[in-house]
Formats: C-alpha cells, sequence, structure tokens
C-alpha cells in the first residue's frame, strides 16, 4: 500500500503542475498585455512608465521565473487582486466555498445514499413494478441538463408551490434541499443504474451461488459479498463525477442565487473579472485531484487485486 | 469462411481475406455484417425512438428557413413578451422576436456545436490513444501523463477558462469542449488496443511487411474502435447540452444568435411569469441529448453486445 500511495502522489504532483501550466497560460493570453491595459490610454504608453510597470509586476523576468512565482504565490494561498473590487480573490472567495461545500456535501450525500438504495431495491426485486418505474425514471432523469431541472424545481416549489423562497439563504438549513436535489439528482439516476447493474451482475457470481449454497444466512451473504463488491463501481463514478458536480454547481447557484464559488463564477464571467474565474477553476481542478487520489486509495482499500498490480 | 461471415463478429479484419481469390468475398461480407449490426440495434426499441429524435433534430436543422414561421432575428417592439396566439405558436420574446421560430433556428447550432466538436474531440483521441496503445513505452507515457492533466479540468470548468481568453463564439466553443474532450478518448482507445496489439493477426500483418501506419490504420483500429464510436455517439447529445450551458452561463455562442442555451439564460428572469421564454427550448434540450442518449444505447448493443 505503502508504495502504491508514494506513486499516486508523485503523479498527482505532476498533473498539478501541468494543470497550473495551462492556468499560467491562460492569465497570460487572457489580458493580452497587462501593462498595456493597465495604462489605459495613449498618455501611459510612455517607454519609462511601462518599464516600471513591468518591472513591479515582475513581467521583465524570463517566463520560467515567472511561471515559479506564480506557483509559490498559488502554494500560499495568493491567487492576486480581482478587477472589480480590488481585493485579495481568495479573501472574497472562502467564505463563499463553505457555501459550496455545504452543496456538494449534500448533493454527493443524496448521490450516494438516494442512488446506492434505489439501485439495491430495484436490483434485488428486479422485473417488479418498482423495478420498471426506477428503470423508466433513471433513463429518461439522464438526458435532462441540470439547468432545466433548476428551472422546473423553482418554477414548480418556489414559484408555484411556494414551499421555498427564490432567492436561497445558505445559512437556512431548509433552503439547502431544492439546490442540493437539483445538483444530485442526474448522478443519482445514474449511481442507481450503475449499482443495479452491478450488483445483478454479482448476484450471478459463482461466490455469491456459493455463500448460499453453504447455508450463510442470505442477510449475510447480501451484506458481506454482494454489497462490498456492488459499491466499487459506485466509489469509482462518485470520484469522477466530481468534476461535473463543480460544473453543475456553477449552474445551479445561478439558478437559485446562492452565495457559492459557482455563483461567483458565474457573476465574474459577466464582469470579465478574470481572477475570479482563473481561480475558481484551479480551486475545482486542485479538489478534483486530490479527491480523485482519495478515491483511489478507497478503491484500492476496497479490491486489493488494484494495489497488488 | 461460410461460418465466419454467419457469426459476424465485428471481424473485418480477418487476415484469411487477403488470399489471392478475395476479391468477391468481402463484398458480401460487409453487406451482412451491416444487415447484423443493424438487426442488433433495431433489437432495442428506445434506440429506435432515439433514431427518430436525431433525425427529427437533423431534418428541423437542414430545413430551418423553410419550417420557421418567421425570421429568428427580426424584431417586433410593438409585440413583445406575447403569450401563444395562433399567430405565434409558442410568443414572443422581449424584443418581439418568434420563439418557435428561434429554437428551429438553435437546432442549427446544436447540430453544427454537437457534431463538429465530437469529430474533433474523436480525431484527437483516436490518433493519441493509437499512439500512446501501439508504439508504447515514452509515447505512451507522454500521451497518458497529458491526458491525465486535461483530465484534471472539468469540461465546463476548462471550456469557461478557453473561452475566457478566446471570447464568445461558435468555435471557441466547439475548440474548447474537444481540447477538454480528447483525454476520454485517448484513454478508451489506448487500452484497447493494447488487447488488439498482441493478437496473432497483427503480428502476421508485421512479419509479411507491413508498415506501422498500415498496421494502425487496417488491423488494429478496425479491432479497438467500437468502444471510442460508442462514446462518441452518447457525447454528441453531451456536447449539445455543455454549449447550451455554455450560452446559458455567457461564455457560449453571442447573445444575439438564436441559440438554447441563450434563449434559456433570457429566460431565466421570467420563470412563474412568463413560462414560455424557458419551456420550449428546455424541451429541445431535453429530446436532443435523451435522442443522442438512446441512439448511444443502441449502437452499444450493435457493435459490442457484451457490454450491455
Amino acid at each position: 500500500m505503502g508504495r502504491y500511495l508514494l506513486r499516486r502522489l508523485g503523479q498527482m504532483v505532476i498533473v498539478l503542475l501541468g494543470a497550473t501550466l495551462i492556468l499560467f497560460a491562460c492569465l497570460f493570453v487572457i489580458p493580452g498585455d497587462p501593462v498595456g491595459s493597465l495604462g489605459g490610454s495613449e498618455r501611459a504608453r510612455d517607454p519609462a512608465v511601462v518599464k516600471q510597470l513591468r518591472q513591479q509586476y515582475g513581467l521583465d523576468e524570463p517566463l520560467v521565473v515567472q511561471y515559479a512565482t506564480y506557483v509559490g504565490k498559488l502554494v500560499q494561498g495568493d491567487m492576486g487582486e480581482d478587477y472589480t473590487q480590488r481585493r485579495q480573490v481568495s479573501e472574497i472567495l472562502l467564505p463563499k466555498l463553505v457555501n459550496t461545500s455545504k452543496l456538494a456535501v449534500a448533493a454527493m450525500a443524496i448521490d450516494v445514499l438516494l442512488g446506492a438504495a434505489v439501485g439495491t431495491l430495484a436490483a434485488l426485486k428486479r422485473y417488479s413494478f418498482l423495478d420498471t418505474v426506477v428503470t423508466l425514471v433513471t433513463t429518461l432523469l439522464v438526458g435532462f441538463p441540470t439547468f432545466v431541472i433548476g428551472m422546473l424545481m423553482l418554477n414548480l416549489f418556489a414559484v408555484q408551490l411556494k414551499w421555498v423562497p427564490v432567492i436561497g439563504d445558505p445559512s437556512d438549513p431548509v433552503q439547502l434541499i431544492l439546490p442540493s436535489v437539483t445538483l444530485a439528482i442526474i448522478d443519482a439516476a445514474l449511481v442507481a443504474r450503475l449499482m443495479r447493474g452491478t450488483m445483478l451482475e454479482v448476484l450471478r457470481a459463482d461466490y455469491v451461488k456459493t455463500a448460499i449454497a453453504k447455508g450463510v444466512p442470505k442477510r449475510q451473504v447480501l451484506l458481506k459479498h454482494v454489497m462490498r463488491n456492488s459499491v466499487i463501481p459506485v466509489v469509482t463514478y462518485i470520484g469522477i463525477s466530481f468534476g461535473g458536480l463543480m460544473g453543475g454547481a456553477i449552474i445551479t447557484e445561478t439558478i437559485f442565487n446562492w452565495d457559492g464559488v459557482g455563483m461567483a463564477m458565474s457573476t465574474a464571467i459577466q464582469q470579465q473579472n478574470n481572477p475570479i474565474v482563473v481561480a475558481v477553476a484551479t480551486w475545482t481542478v486542485a479538489i478534483f485531484v486530490v479527491l480523485n487520489l482519495l478515491v483511489d486509495l478507497l478503491y484500492a482499500m476496497l479490491d486489493p487485486r488494484i494495489r497488488l498490480s | 469462411m461460410t461460418d465466419e461471415t454467419t457469426t459476424a463478429e465485428l471481424r473485418k479484419d480477418v487476415p484469411a481475406q487477403r488470399g489471392s481469390d478475395a476479391s468477391a468475398e468481402p463484398a458480401v461480407k460487409v453487406v451482412r455484417e451491416w444487415q447484423e449490426i443493424w438487426h442488433r440495434f433495431a433489437a432495442n426499441r428506445l434506440a429506435l425512438v432515439g433514431l427518430v429524435l436525431v433525425a427529427g433534430l437533423l431534418f428541423t436543422a437542414a430545413f430551418a428557413p423553410w419550417i420557421a414561421p418567421y425570421d429568428p432575428l427580426k424584431q417586433n417592439l410593438m409585440n413583445t413578451l406575447q403569450p401563444p396566439t395562433g399567430e405565434h405558436l409558442f410568443g414572443t420574446d422581449i424584443l418581439g422576436r418568434d420563439q418557435l421560430s428561434r429554437v428551429i433556428y438553435g437546432a442549427r447550432i446544436a447540430v453544427f456545436v454537437g457534431l463538429v466538436s465530437i469529430i474533433l474531440t474523436l480525431l484527437i483521441g483516436i490518433v493519441l490513444g493509437a499512439v500512446a496503445g501501439y508504439f508504447g513505452r515514452f509515447y505512451d507515457t507522454l500521451v497518458m501523463r497529458t491526458a491525465d492533466v486535461f483530465f484534471a479540468f472539468p469540461l465546463l470548468i476548462g471550456s469557461i477558462i478557453i473561452i475566457t481568453v478566446t471570447g464568445r463564439g461558435v468555435w471557441p466553443v466547439v475548440l474548447s469542449l474537444a481540447i477538454f474532450g480528447w483525454a476520454t478518448v485517448a484513454r478508451l482507445l489506448r487500452s484497447s488496443v493494447l488487447s488488439a496489439r498482441e493478437m496473432d493477426y497483427v503480428h502476421a500483418a508485421r512479419a509479411l511487411g507491413a508498415g506501422h501506419l498500415r498496421v494502425i490504420t487496417r488491423h488494429i483500429l478496425p479491432n479497438s474502435i467500437a468502444p471510442v464510436i460508442i462514446f462518441g455517439t452518447f457525447n454528441v447529445g453531451l456536447a449539445v447540452v455543455a454549449e447550451a450551458a455554455l450560452s446559458y452561463l455567457g461564455v457560449g455562442v453571442s447573445p444575439e444568435v438564436p441559440e438554447w442555451g441563450n434563449m434559456l439564460a433570457s429566460g431565466r428572469g421570467f420563470i412563474g411569469v412568463y413560462d414560455y421564454m424557458w419551456t420550449l427550448p428546455s424541451l429541445a434540450v431535453v429530446l436532443t441529448s435523451l435522442g443522442f442518449i438512446f441512439v448511444g444505447d443502441g449502437v452499444r448493443d450493435a457493435l459490442d453486445p457484451k457490454l450491455r
């Protein structure tokens, strides 16, 4: 396990360096010539002023040095100032990250619990009425984009039924329900389908037949043999789905006016407030990569075949 | 040989075909194989529903000027935010433009972005995946580690970053979807090339003096491309959804273009007040994405029955 962990950590560092390289390239291309846009008018094109500004922002250094400086600042959490408020980007985004985390954790919980429960029930009662309904609903749901689901939910529960206010307040747990269900429902449908599929396969496996044949109680067969082997693909899927979840969070937060990093990004896009856009992207990539490492480790713990190969 | 044709398991390239008397045989075989594939596809009812939906979308996109009752760009400020009437079946938007005509023209953007971005994604992914899987070692490490980096960007986030750099437009959307989509294709193809590479017919072709390019294009790809084709079909719908999402967030095609995500974005402020602004474009997106998912399901049954 130790060697496996080391190898995966090494891979993660390489991926993070590559990703920051892409983001660094974007930071450089976005403002055109950063000094030119700072100067603004023709008057500021005085060579002496330009030279001083370039020195001040370290733009006269070679690109490698600039990249190293950028990564160094990034590691310390310094992501520069935003364009509209002239405040540190991380200072603006940190409180919003808490709100987004609430949403993401709630959505993931719904994904796993609802998806796995529904999928398990459908697999155990194959060809029953419940199974048919689950198959039908999940088949249709995966075709619904997050923004359509969000608008339908908002219209039904906030506007027509008036159960919740239209503008979400992140400190009220009740108001977490609508956005988190919106964010989770498509993935929950996919998890349910995945769970049902693998479970049906595992139920047919020889080791399950053997366990039943030698008289292991049914409950124990289900918990120890069937469940443990059925959750492995679900665990992998959860790791992969986090990327989609962050994309979905931008849309969900925009629809429900949820004051998180997703809405900050969507507002920043409208205002062309690029430091915020880049910062949210950087954080998402970093969290995504770390989470995938954790999922891989969990996966290796659940299935010894992985870490030995 | 006869036994081979009846069981036709996607083996387009059995070495026996290369005999001197092969000229008449392959034609017959190909027809039977396509029939077999169609047969398995059509056995999936949902796939047929999907095919109807996709055909409807393509038809709408191709004949938009003839189907649409109005010019999608023509404003009529005397007739804004009209509810559905006989004149405007699905009402008009904030600038008095006909909603139905705008949704019909939106099909053109959807088809263009969906198809072109997937073709680009597949091209990049197939070339790099084949190189990584076939040549292995250094090339494999290089391509796969690069794929890991691009894989670390969620599709929507990566596209937003690219479009922030390039500015809005159809091509930035298409390119950004391909740039952050190829990694999955490369991974898929690499793993199937890895197993195809060790087949006897590949060794035989190499021994007979076939070059690397010929071995890859004639022997390896035909036998390892099925998962990629399946992925591609599923993902046309996903690309359409991603494009609509980008436009919805203001980083897709230009706001004046009749496009579903743009329509949804302008309808967002009218939820519960004027629902016609978002229900019709929503329906268009949902039917399109379901159409390609269902067709993808059928293609999977047809090309790789084991995956069911």
